[in-house]
């Protein structure tokens, strides 16, 4: 029940965000998020922004990932 | 700013070797995803032909097409056929089968239907259409309940006078209840859906560990859907129970606490009817009084929705509840195929027996 | 056939297979038509020839890439050329609704005319006729074609062997996208153009190449799925198709996100499949890459002995799974 599809904040009119998806535009509302700015990423779902997407955090889960698969042995869990 | 790509190929393989490793210390490992949309890219990456043997991914309630009653699909096309109203929906629901009809079959009626990506294009096709009335069919779990508040706030400030949503919104962690009492199910831990958790957060989830059961929130690309599946394999040999969330670039712990607020300024927690379940307390949203003039049960009078009964034969309940596979349904691929479906979760794009249908076992 | 009626997914993928093999040609054909191929060859003395017919019925019928005429130009052109037929004479039937706009008529008329100069091809015969206001989605237009075969060329959906190679003519899903994106209830923009384009040109650089070509199908409404399905069955084999080297052009592949639907789906009118014997590929790659359009050519699976799938999916991280016939009409999903 979550088909979300990234996608980048190109301009905003009042609650209304375009957004980019590869390519593809579609316009989202972004009132259910604080202080969204063009030039951020979103999480889209029926035309709205539910999530910004955090790339910092992104980038950590990534790392994390990518040691515990090239890990020696199953270190179990942080 | 770029996205960062969390399908891999080496990466994944290492992960699934990792999985393996985890899984030869256990017995067996029964996994329940709740997501239709973990149903289908499970299903599209291929990905039950390559985890060990005693690792079972079960597929839950997580259709929230496959769990609107069947009297809901049958008044909405009643709706259209009788009284001549305009129905907007989303792709999803237009080949489910009812008791008696599809919205398919009633747009081959006649019946207009629109089928659109948002609830907020209902709000453009109503002022299109001034001299109709417009019934928006309002479903999905909790990803999907804030923008249909916000679309119910937009249409009341706009004052709209010919739309109306016909609501049937279910939520996550009541269905979860129920699965963890039936012990002949045997869930070992579960796989929670990640945009859900985008708006309700980590807390509603905690109940599960407490009672014993590891579940990690979960993203939907490969390497989310693996290390979710590693996460709560680790746990399971290491008789830990925790809510891990694997998935924190989207889902943080507090979830998006805007979203929930108009969630609960609309909408109000109410018992409502599964289809194959039963009326599970406290599991949907009604419209609160406030908005009763945008509910479509006033507007039109519609009776209560009452049906359990699934066609016969039809074992579409047990599958929701992970209690059998899809395969071992009588009906599955002979009587019940894609293109003559029987029970939802043969047509709805994310039911379980769809996906199976579809990628096979 | 669990319907009585006429449904708009007997339109395409597998309910159009329903409506063929249940109620069409047991009425046309009462002894059964046998394999359905892109065009009907037939021998004359002298002459081995093909003729072919199809019906446009898009809406809108213009957007990015092209409009009804070059599709109903192409449409016929390109099915011949699946033949190994050179495509000599078309006929064009317009069924025009009331009130259109004859700048506009012109203009599409045009289109499918340079279509057919660029191509040698001749306009023989046409018929029009003119419906009440609401009664034709603006205008029809079907055409039929007569090619002639090139000597010795023999193709057919039931000559793929175990071992041939399937190659693509290149990236998938960029005219279905295009013409989703028109449509208002869906609510996206999109950078895609169809591909529109004939064929005939490439189908002969690669049968000069690769005379043992064994199948060419061109990948219109149900797209790459329905064709391949098509080829395994009418084959009696299975088919494989490595997920990591199947072309799709991002754009293609954002719409599909956005849309929840498949690539292997969606419609093109500008791509062919192509089945060779293995020891064949490259040089058939290699004859399509001269072209611009075919520049993403590249080999994507393999004909294997007959499996419990028609048609499977390697993924990119090493699972196996089934690629299905798409349902009649493509729907958009939220879940």
């Amino acid at each position: 029940m979550c088909l979300a599809v990234p996608g980048k904040v190109i301009t905003i009119t009042g609650d209304i965000a375009t957004v980019e998806m590869l390519g593809n535009i579609t316009t989202a509302d972004v009132s259910l998020l604080e202080d969204v700015r063009v030039g951020d990423y979103v999480m889209v779902h029926v035309g709205f922004a539910i999530q910004k997407y955090d790339e910092a955090e992104a980038k950590i889960t990534l790392e994390l990932l990518k040691d515990l698969a090239e890990a020696v042995e199953n270190d179990g869990i942080r | 700013m770029a996205f960062v790509n969390f399908s891999d190929d080496t990466t994944a393989r290492l992960l699934l070797d990792k999985i393996h490793t985890a899984a030869r210390s256990l017995d067996q490992v029964r996994l329940m995803e709740v997501c239709g949309t973990h149903t289908m890219e499970i299903g599209k990456l291929g990905l039950r032909s390559l985890l060990p043997k005693n690792i079972a991914l079960l597929s839950g309630p997580g259709c929230p097409v496959c769990v609107t009653p069947g009297s809901y699909i049958d008044a909405a096309a009643d709706l259209a056929l009788s009284y001549g109203a305009r129905i907007v929906t989303y792709g999803d629901l237009m080949r489910v089968p009812g008791i008696h009809t599809s919205l398919d079959e009633a747009k081959s009626k006649g019946a207009n239907i629109d089928i659109v990506t948002s609830p907020l294009i209902a709000l453009d096709i109503a002022k299109a259409h001034a001299d109709q009335q417009v019934v928006f069919l309002t479903v999905g779990f909790e990803t999907t309940t804030p923008a249909s508040a916000k679309a119910i706030v937009n249409a009341a400030n706009e004052r709209l006078q010919n739309l109306s949503f016909f609501v049937s919104h279910k939520i996550i962690p009541p269905a979860l209840e129920i699965l963890i009492a039936d012990k002949q199910l045997g869930i070992s831990g579960f796989l929670l859906p990640g945009h859900v958790s985008a708006i309700i957060g980590q807390m509603p989830y905690q109940f599960l560990a407490d009672q014993g059961f590891p579940a990690a929130i979960t993203g939907f690309e490969a390497l989310d859907i693996f290390s979710g599946i590693l996460f709560v394999t680790e746990m399971l040999r290491h008789k830990k129970a925790a809510i891990v969330n694997a998935y924190t670039r989207i889902a943080k712990p507090q979830g998006n606490q805007r979203a929930q607020e108009f969630v609960y300024q609309v909408f109000r927690v109410a018992d409502v009817l599964w289809r194959g379940i039963g009326i599970l307390p406290q599991s949907g949203l009604v419209t609160t009084d406030e908005y009763g003039f945008f509910d479509a049960t006033k507007r039109f009078n519609i009776p209560h929705l009452d049906d359990t009964e699934m066609p016969e034969a039809c074992k579409c309940g047990d599958v929701l509840k992970g209690r059998i596979r899809p395969v071992d349904c009588p009906l599955f691929g002979e009587a019940c195929t894609p293109s003559s479906p029987v029970g939802p979760c043969m047509v709805s794009s994310e039911g379980s027996c769809a996906a199976y249908y579809k990628y096979g076992a | 056939m669990t319907t009585q009626t006429v449904r708009l997914s007997h339109g395409s993928g597998k309910g159009l297979q329903e409506l063929l093999s249940t109620i069409i040609i047991p009425a046309l054909i009462p002894g059964g038509a046998g394999v359905l191929e892109d065009a009907f060859v037939f021998d004359i003395p002298g002459r081995r020839l093909a003729f072919t017919t199809d019906s446009f019925v898009v809406s809108p019928l213009e957007f990015p890439g092209g409009n009804i005429g070059t599709l109903a130009a192409c449409g016929t052109i390109n099915d011949l050329s699946m033949m190994g037929a050179r495509p000599m004479l078309l006929s064009v039937s317009l069924i025009l609704e009331e009130g259109f706009a004859f700048e506009k008529l012109t203009r599409i008329l045009t289109s499918l005319s340079e279509i057919c100069t660029q191509m040698g091809i001749r306009i023989a015969c046409g018929d029009t006729k003119v419906v009440d206001k609401g009664k034709a989605d603006g205008l029809f237009i079907n055409t039929s074609g007569i090619g002639i075969v090139t000597v010795g060329i023999s193709l057919s959906a039931a000559y793929a062997k175990p071992g041939d190679a399937v190659i693509v003519s290149g990236g998938i899903g960029l005219h279905g996208v295009t013409i989703l994106a028109q449509r208002e209830n869906l609510h996206f923009a999109s950078a895609a153009e169809s591909d529109c384009a004939p064929l005939w040109p490439l189908a002969k650089a690669v049968l000069d190449a690769v005379p043992h070509t064994r199948v060419m199908r061109d990948a219109t409404r149900g797209g790459l799925a329905s064709v391949l399905h098509e080829i395994a069955t009418d084959s009696k084999v299975s088919i494989v198709l490595m997920e990591s080297e199947i072309p799709v052009p991002q754009v293609v592949k954002g719409a599909c996100s956005f849309l929840g639907m498949d690539p292997l789906h969606i419609a093109n009118e500008g791509r062919f499949a192509i089945i060779v014997p293995p020891e064949w590929a490259d040089k058939a790659v290699a004859a399509l890459r001269s072209f611009a359009i075919a520049k993403d050519a590249c080999v994507i699976g393999q004909v294997v002995e007959k499996d419990r799938f028609p048609v499977l999916l390697k993924t990119s991280i090493g699972g196996t799974r089934p690629v299905e016939m798409p349902p009649g009409e493509l729907l958009p999903r939220i879940c």
